[in-house]
């Protein structure tokens, strides 16, 4: 299920602007990934090039290579579509279609993926999508009310149950906990806990004990100044660099010493 | 607000020039647009009343008031409804052509040319329909009465002229197509991307993404706008009497033949000219008649507007 993700000397850009620059990494599957580095350095950006979101933008564009599993993602004959099937993707801000229902929501994946699926077959993907987010037991007794009437963890939860029905190799998380109380993040984390046993996850978050807390790998984005493009600065285990990180400009931003 | 300005102790709001000025000329504006609107309400009635009572006998047709304005308001909503069935398809697909398919440049010039048809003036589509469309058009109801003629609406004998009910339907619709496509497009273009990337990074196709993201958000809108369209359609006069003149049928739902119910707006620029007395009275009730559809439709419009804020998704 789970896959890897091997990433060389990607460029990607916005127009003419460079937003990020020669970025190498390998991802692993069945691990959590976090990415941190300061506002603006590309972090979003870097993300949304790993399902081919980064192309719905007008003018963007990317230079390099994406493989996933021995598949070039930017090949000629690859079909984004296919691509963000793979790979789910849960914003920043809860984005739940305000005019569906709750189930409705979880299942809109499913539906897209034209199987023909049975009544009964899909109460059991959506029952099962929602308790894999936590948030079955909330919503047990209201899957027709409509998703936007949740509070805005459970909308993340939603949309977190959405992206997993599918059953994605890969989960993209941009800063998912960053509209969320302590609780529903918590929540959320132990949900990744749990998520990585099937899926390879990346994480983008500015939480550093966050970062600290759910991931094997960490990597630190920074910039050199306005304008310029951000790069991958360190690339190493959770562990190393919260504890004697390579470089020292992550040694500077992690002890808050940034800027 | 704030203590550090000198202004003199406030126990209210310090009022500015500017502000009174604009909230003056704004409220004298809105009690403008009453007075006038209820001027005309109230000339209409007070015009209407020797109509209104007379009896049967007196009116034009000897029917009474309700047999003259029926097939008008008949011919009226039936005119109306073909444009708006017409016209509202249409103007979502080109919206969305050129919201979410065409290259930038093409949208910018399509979406000009569109307005544009906005600017032309309704006799002209009149005598576009009279001598350009309704010639071509005699041969496509010949179609239509051989193969569907057991419908009541494509009912023969065809009208050899084409100047029948459903190219009026057709002319209306191409009038009220800019309005309804301008406000389409706007709401569309107002779909919050959260939305459309939602469905795109679930692997929506273009067509996917518009289903399930783009136009159940912007249904009510363009139900609004079609309903501006459809006040439009229901008040536009030239074009109908230009096309339909002299062809004044009874309530009829045969759309290609030459006997067409006539429109208000249409009959009363018709018959105008050549009323005196109590006919005047007539068509004067005739007109508010179709100030009172007019005024139930902009209320329907804006009920359904309304009720879009309820799932705007401004969350
Ligand atoms: N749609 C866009 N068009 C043009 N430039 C953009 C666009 N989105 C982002 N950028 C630019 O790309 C660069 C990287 O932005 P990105 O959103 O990836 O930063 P980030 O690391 O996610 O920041 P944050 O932590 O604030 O979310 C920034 O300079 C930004 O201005
Ligand atoms: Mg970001």
């Amino acid at each position: 299920m789970a896959k890897r993700i091997d990433v060389s000397d990607l460029d990607i850009y916005y127009g003419n602007f460079k937003a990020v620059e020669g970025v190498n990494l390998s991802i692993e599957p069945r691990s959590i990934t976090a990415l941190i580095g300061p506002s603006g350095c590309g972090k979003s950006t870097f993300l949304r090039s790993l399902n081919r979101m980064h192309e719905v933008i007008p003018g963007a564009r990317v230079e390099g290579k994406v493989v996933i599993e021995g598949q070039d993602l930017y090949g000629s004959d690859v079909d984004p579509v296919d691509v963000r099937r793979q790979i789910g993707m849960v914003f920043q801000r809860p984005n739940p279609f305000p005019t569906m229902s709750i189930y409705d929501n979880v299942a809109a994946g499913l539906r897209l993926n034209a199987k023909k699926t049975s009544k009964s077959d899909m109460d059991g993907l959506v029952e099962r999508s929602l308790k894999g987010a936590n948030l079955w037991n909330e919503v047990k007794d209201r899957l027709n009310r409509p998703g936007s009437g949740l509070s805005g963890g459970q909308q993340q939860r939603l949309c977190i149950a959405r992206a997993i029905a599918v059953q994605p190799e890969v989960l993209l998380m941009d800063e998912p906990c960053s509209a969320l109380d302590p609780i529903s993040t918590l929540a959320v984390e132990d949900l990744m806990m749990e998520l990585k046993e099937q899926f390879t996850i990346v994480i983008v978050t500015h939480n550093m004990q966050q970062a600290a807390r759910v991931s094997e790998t960490t990597g630190f984005f920074n910039l050199n100044g306005v304008g310029q493009p951000g790069r991958l600065i360190e690339y190493n285990p959770t562990e190393k660099i919260f504890s004697n990180p390579d470089e020292k400009a992550t040694e500077d931003y992690i002890s808050g010493r940034f800027g | 607000m704030t203590s550090t300005t000198s202004a003199p102790p406030a126990q209210q709001p310090k009022s500015r020039p500017g502000d009174r000025i604009f909230a003056g000329s704004a409220k004298g504006a809105g009690i403008l647009i009453l007075v006038i609107l209820a001027g005309v309400a109230l000339f209409l009635i007070s015009e209407s009343v020797p109509a209104l009572t007379a009896s049967a006998d007196e009116i034009s047709g000897d029917g009474g008031l309700a047999s003259y304005i029926g097939p008008l308001v008949f011919g009226t909503l039936l005119s109306a409804v073909i444009a708006l069935l017409v016209a509202t398809p249409l103007a979502v697909a080109i919206a969305l052509f050129i919201t979410f398919y065409a290259p930038r440049k093409l949208a910018a010039g399509l979406g000009y040319v569109v307005d544009l048809l906005a600017a032309i003036p309704s006799i002209v589509y009149g005598f576009w329909g009279i001598f350009w469309l309704a010639p071509r058009l005699v041969p496509f109801y010949r179609w239509l009465e051989e193969n569907l003629g057991f419908l009541p609406f494509f009912a023969g004998p065809v009208s050899s002229t084409g100047r029948t009910m459903l190219t009026i339907g057709l002319v209306l619709a191409v009038m009220i197509l800019p309005i309804v496509s301008a406000i389409s497009r706007e709401v569309f273009s107002q779909v919050p991307t959260l939305h459309t990337e939602a469905a795109l990074a679930l692997g929506a196709t273009r067509w996917e993404m518009i289903k399930i993201a783009v136009i159940p958000y912007g249904k009510s809108g363009v139900i609004g706008g079609s309903m501006l369209g459809l006040g439009r359609a229901l008040g536009e006069t030239m074009a109908v009497a230009i096309i339909l003149s002299g062809s004044a049928a009874g309530i009829t739902w045969a759309l290609i033949s030459s006997a067409n119910p006539q429109t208000i707006a249409a009959n009363i620029a018709l018959q105008f000219p050549e009323s005196t007395g109590l006919a005047v009275n007539t068509l004067i009730a005739s007109g508010l008649a179709l100030f009172v559809i007019t005024l139930l439709v902009n209320m329907l419009a804006r009920w359904v507007v309304n009720r879009r804020a309820d799932f705007s998704g401004a969350n």
